[in-house]
């Protein structure tokens, strides 16, 4: 069991500067995030975008606003669970909270701030009919274990970075690579386009363009699929079947925590703490609703600041706080390190 | 200056709506200004032609900008296109639109 200050849901930037404002309160925290690397949509959609309304920043790459954030946190020691996602929340008799993720990591915290963002990013599936019935039966929508495909007959479908990198891999692990894309180009990298040309011209790739896969079929496990290139219908026989189509990001089990919900995102309390209905749970970021709510970075960063005093309180009720600038206390990191301003030198002059 | 553009909505409901040219304005901001589809399902990654909830389909002959690289590889990825798909936040709100007619996809 994990156990920490503030369990914080998402790793985004609001997650990770709460890191910073509960760390100047001597609160440890610890980030649960589905996606395997920290800085949510900057990271995983935008890296080399531009942001430019972060304050002090007149342009700010969004991965690099994520390094930075990083780094300002560091001294603060923040722990991660990357690469699952929060499935249930426990409330527990003294009022703290378990949490446990889709693989079965489980975290104990008195505070639990969910700056889920727009939700976890969840592979987006294809609308074929009995899909959901073949799903760890021969579909997948990501690759775990390649070794798995090993002599196997595999069928990728897709046009972008990952359809082309996987079916590149597995042209030398399985024994049949098929690659179906509803258009003759690939977007993708030159070279990984390139490389798949090389592939189906040695034979170790079959590639089937302008196509997409229409059914599934096979008793227990996936036996075999159509794809439809026009008029024609061309039958496949696999073992497996890999839809990549990328990521698109669901609020998911966290609408099922009895949260109230207001246009896909959690009503908070924004006139005192952005505390959610259920005492002990914050929503900060873009997962929260409130009137006059704007989905910026900026009030991500001022929604986490409250939410940590309000933490605080509720996890040390007999202490009281006063607010502290950076400038006057320095910035004293778990890690034993001290950021402070250097003093002046008052010295006479004999 | 105001120009009317219609949206069939995702229920099958038209709505002809007033569009500002001067507001810097897409059309997928202008289909969540009006609360045209629930928010959450449209304009998912905030009007990068990142995700397809906004995509539409283009129901008048009007002369709509050219597709970026971007749109065009975000449309050979998405589900339910059809030959008329655009991205919504690919497109700017201009005088040229007026009586636009456009239909929302379906949510994926």
């Amino acid at each position: 069991m994990i156990k920490t200050d503030i369990l914080i849901i998402g790793a985004g930037p609001t997650g990770l500067f709460t890191v910073f404002e509960a760390g100047l309160l001597k609160l440890k925290c610890h980030l649960i995030d589905a996606l395997p690397q920290p800085g949510g949509q900057c990271a995983e959609l935008y890296p080399k975008k531009p942001i430019y309304d972060i304050p002090a920043f007149p342009e700010v790459l969004a991965g690099d606003l994520v390094d930075n954030l990083m780094e300002q946190i560091k001294p603060f020691e923040p722990s991660f669970t990357l690469g699952e996602r929060a499935e249930t929340i426990e409330k527990q008799d003294d009022g703290t909270f378990i949490v446990t993720t889709n693989k079965g990591t489980k975290h104990h915290a008195p505070v639990v701030a969910i700056a889920g963002g727009l939700g976890s990013f969840e592979p987006r599936k294809p609308l074929i009919d009995n899909l959901a019935f073949y799903e760890d039966k021969g579909v997948s929508y990501m690759i775990k274990n390649p070794e798995i495909y090993r002599n196997q007959k595999v069928v990728i479908s897709g046009g972008g970075d990952s359809a082309l990198d996987w079916s590149i891999f597995l042209a030398d692990v399985a024994s049949e690579v098929t690659l179906v894309h509803r258009r003759n180009e690939f977007r993708g990298h030159l070279d990984s386009v390139d490389k798949v040309k090389e592939l189906k011209d040695l034979g170790k790739i079959n590639l089937i363009t302008p196509a997409e896969v229409e059914k599934i079929y096979g008793e227990e496990k996936v036996e075999g699929v159509v794809v439809k290139r026009g008029d024609e219908e061309i039958n496949l026989a696999v073992d497996h079947f890999i839809p990549l189509f990328g990521l698109s990001p669901k609020l998911g089990p966290i609408a099922n925590w009895g949260l109230e919900i207001e246009k896909n995102a959690i009503k908070v309390d924004n006139s005192l703490d952005y505390q959610t209905n259920i005492p002990g749970i914050y929503a900060i970021g873009d997962v929260n609703t409130y009137p006059g709510k704007l989905k910026l970075i900026l009030c991500g960063f001022h929604e986490a600041t409250l939410m940590c005093q309000s933490a605080y309180q509720r996890i040390h009720p007999d202490k009281k706080y006063v607010m502290k600038y950076t400038t006057v206390g320095g910035v004293t990191g778990f890690d034993g390190t001290k950021k402070e301003a250097p003093k002046a030198v008052v010295k006479a002059i004999d | 200056m105001d120009i009317k553009i219609t949206i069939i909505d995702r229920e099958g409901e038209a709505h002809t709506v007033d569009a500002p040219t001067d507001m810097n304005m897409n059309l997928m901001e202008l289909v969540r200004s009006y609360e045209l589809a629930p928010e959450g399902t449209i304009g998912i990654c905030g009007g990068m032609a990142m995700c397809a909830s906004c995509q539409c389909y283009v129901l008048s002959e009007h002369n709509l900008p050219e597709m970026t690289d971007d749109e065009d590889a975000m449309l050979a990825e998405a589900f339910f296109v059809q030959n008329n798909s655009r991205l919504g936040c690919q497109i700017q709100i201009t005088s040229e639109l007026d009586g636009l007619q456009i239909q929302l996809a379906p949510e994926e």
